[in-house]
């Protein structure tokens, strides 16, 4: 019997550098057993380790159909995640997964998507953006909203660039501090509401980032009769074991790791109402 | 069919000897730093005779007892957590060889056979809360598995409570009704043994026991009685878990930050916490790496940490996850609450917090008194309030 904790050897088969504190690594299992019979749904996470570091949950941005290799777009937060960055191609680390329960893409089809996503809540989100446009045939409208604290922190600019490419999608950035050089809009992601017509009884909202930011959108949705089963919201919580063990990742009676990282607004209500639960 | 017998105290000894000849490793309660605690038992003669406890909230005292008896004591600060879900325990360890590859091994799980005597009803219905959540999820825990299957475990019946017991108001006890493989009720001339499983039974039959009587049943029943008597905490009426989740925003939670330290005692000896924390260490030649999980607590700020902001920040918060999960959110995740009535958490409390008259106070509708929920607190009640985040807000 194992105990689900032990991390497998991965080896590093790309890196990109995304901004001055972010970066993408494209891991692959050194075994290729483990490899090819990896599966992982869309929005699920898993456990990066560096031994004598530690471990740090990351969710997968690559598509579920991608079989040869694993993407993480990482930044650098903390000692382990600094590390991670010093990674180059051919560097080893530890691997575990994936875990959790990810973005209803099968519910949502059928539906116009609503995409709000804050920070680096754009990872998460970016694998569920750029699932949907491989799948385009099976989805209405898309909104894209994607706001940023500074305008130096907005990553895949080019795939912002490119999304904008495809029919009846459309793409909103904004940062709450802008540069020179940002064409874009400055100010909270909620401007962009009044432009954007949406059918509540035909549409699926999906968000990622800061709580502040995702409970100001939900507010707007319920004010617009969107159903609280039709929004949903990828939480963030501390995780130590990726299994519902460790207790750390608890919000109200939910397991973060096991039950989420996705959840319907219609599961989290009661908690979400008030701070520090 | 229970199998009930009379064990007569002086053949008392013989029950370890029948244990140690069946490859245990015995465990009994006996007096260390002032209070009882479970160590390696050689002879009845290390058990705490005539020894008694008094618990009060912050307060336990050992002191001499009238009665001639081993087990006249209510609960020590250990159940069975640590034999079971040990304070640390290792997980697995890597190794980086010269050309930088990487190897992970399974540390595997350790457990020798281990009897345990002296063990409570509450110890008991904690145990089976704990082997719901570490055998009974998506992924069974080998390690608690190994340290729970070498377990054999002999309880006792109560027949005093401390003043900190509640355990008729959680349902489970003071008598012993599973887990166990045997029980006893002491008596002043010995012991009503009763087996609960086939191996419990074979033991009992090679003990040199006697016919037990009816009077030495009604003798048991009246100390589990007794036991029951003495008990007057009780917990609110109806439904906690909906009264905890209607109190979220009481005003009363601010009033813990004024008394709770924080220190995580109760959750030290609460039988039933499991929350942990996965450490690394590396050898000094940074070869070896070793990866092992130990006891956390919620009331750590750390506890709630992801990058840069910490969820719970303040006090009153983390006094409202360890109470709201308890005796609220529990039941969701496990269909039972979480609290089992030991009084640990009220007796080894420094500041005399009570469970009972916390949920008590929760459970009133707030009155009109100033009072800050805690997630309206301002600034200065918290010294990390000023740099309070929203998560991801960085």
């Amino acid at each position: 019997m194992t105990s689900g904790l032990l991390p497998h050897e991965a080896e590093v088969v790309d890196r990109q550098d995304e901004t001055p504190d972010m970066f993408s690594l494209r891991l692959r299992f050194t075994d290729p057993e483990i490899q090819t019979t990896y599966r992982f749904a869309l929005g699920q996470f898993n456990m990066l380790c560096l031994p004598g570091l530690g471990e740090v949950p990351i969710s997968i941005v690559s598509d579920p159909d991608d079989r040869h290799a694993i993407d993480h777009t990482i930044r650098q937060v903390g000692s382990l995640t600094r590390n991670l960055g010093r990674l180059e191609v051919g560097d080893r680390l530890g691997l575990r997964g994936p875990y959790g329960r990810g973005w209803p893409a099968e519910t949502a089809e059928g539906t116009d998507l609503l995409i709000v996503t804050g920070g680096l809540g754009c990872a998460p989100s970016v694998s569920l953006i750029e699932y949907a446009l491989r799948r385009r045939s099976r989805y209405g409208r898309i909104h894209i909203i994607q706001g940023v604290k500074h305008a130096h922190d907005l990553i895949w600019r080019e795939r912002y660039s490119a999304w904008r490419q495809h029919p009846d999608v459309e793409v909103y950035l904004t940062a709450d501090t802008g540069d020179t050089f940002w064409p874009f809009h400055v100010g909270p992601v909620t401007q962009f509401f009044e432009r954007i017509a949406i059918d509540p009884a035909h549409c699926s909202v999906f968000l990622c980032g800061p709580e502040g930011m995702m409970r100001t959108v939900i507010q707007e949705m319920v004010r617009r009769d969107v159903p609280a089963g039709r929004i949903w919201l990828s939480m963030e919580r501390n995780m130590h074991c990726a299994l519902g063990s460790c207790g750390r990742c608890q919000l109200g009676p939910k397991f973060v790791c096991r039950d989420g990282p996705v959840f319907s607004y219609a599961e989290l209500a009661p908690y979400l109402a008030h701070k520090g639960v | 069919m229970k199998v009930q017998r009379f064990l007569p105290r002086d053949r008392f000894p013989s029950l370890l000897d029948r244990l140690s000849e069946a490859g245990y490793d015995i465990l009994g309660p006996q007096v260390r730093d002032h209070a009882i605690v479970f160590d390696t038992l050689a002879s009845v003669d290390q058990l705490p005779l005539g020894i008694t406890d008094e618990q009060a909230p912050g307060h336990y005292r050992l002191s001499a007892s009238s009665s001639g008896r081993y087990f006249d004591w209510a609960t020590g600060p250990q159940a069975l957590k640590p034999l079971t879900f040990v304070p640390r325990e290792p997980l697995w360890t890597s190794e980086t060889r010269d050309d930088g590859t990487l190897v992970f091994r399974e540390s595997p799980p350790e457990a020798r056979p281990t009897a345990v005597i002296g063990v409570r009803a509450c110890d008991l219905a904690a145990l089976a809360i704990h082997d719901r959540h570490f055998l009974h999820g998506a992924v069974p825990d080998p390690h608690y598995r190994a340290r729970r299957e070498s377990l054999f475990l002999i309880a006792v019946n109560c027949s005093r409570s401390a003043d900190t017991c509640f355990c008729i108001a959680t349902g489970d006890g003071p008598r012993v009704r599973y887990g166990h493989d045997l029980a006893l009720s002491e008596l002043d001339d010995g012991f009503v043994v009763e087996a609960h499983t086939g191996r419990g039974r074979d033991l009992l039959d090679s003990l040199a026991t006697t016919e037990v009587t009816l009077d030495q049943l009604q003798a048991a029943e009246a100390g589990s009685a007794q036991a029951a008597d003495q008990q007057h905490r009780r917990l609110p009426a109806g439904s906690l878990p909906d009264q905890l989740q209607a109190a979220v925003a009481h005003p009363h939670w601010q009033d813990l930050n004024d008394r709770c330290l924080t220190c995580g005692n109760c959750t030290s000896v609460c039988p039933t916490c499991f929350c942990q924390t996965h450490v690394d260490e590396r050898s000094l030649d940074g070869r070896e790496a070793h990866h092992a999980r130990q006891w956390e607590t919620c009331f750590n700020p750390d506890h709630s940490y992801i990058h840069g902001v910490t969820i719970r920040a303040e006090r009153p918060q983390r006094y409202r996850q360890w109470l709201t999960h308890k005796f609220g959110t529990w039941v969701e995740q496990f269909g039972r609450s979480g609290c089992v009535g030991c009084g640990r958490c009220i007796t080894w409390c420094p500041v005399g917090i009570d469970v009972t008259e916390e949920l008590a106070a929760l459970c009133q509708a707030p009155d009109t008194a100033p009072g800050q929920a805690p997630d309206t607190a301002p600034g200065p009640v918290s010294g990390a309030a000023p740099d309070r985040q929203e998560p991801g807000d960085d």
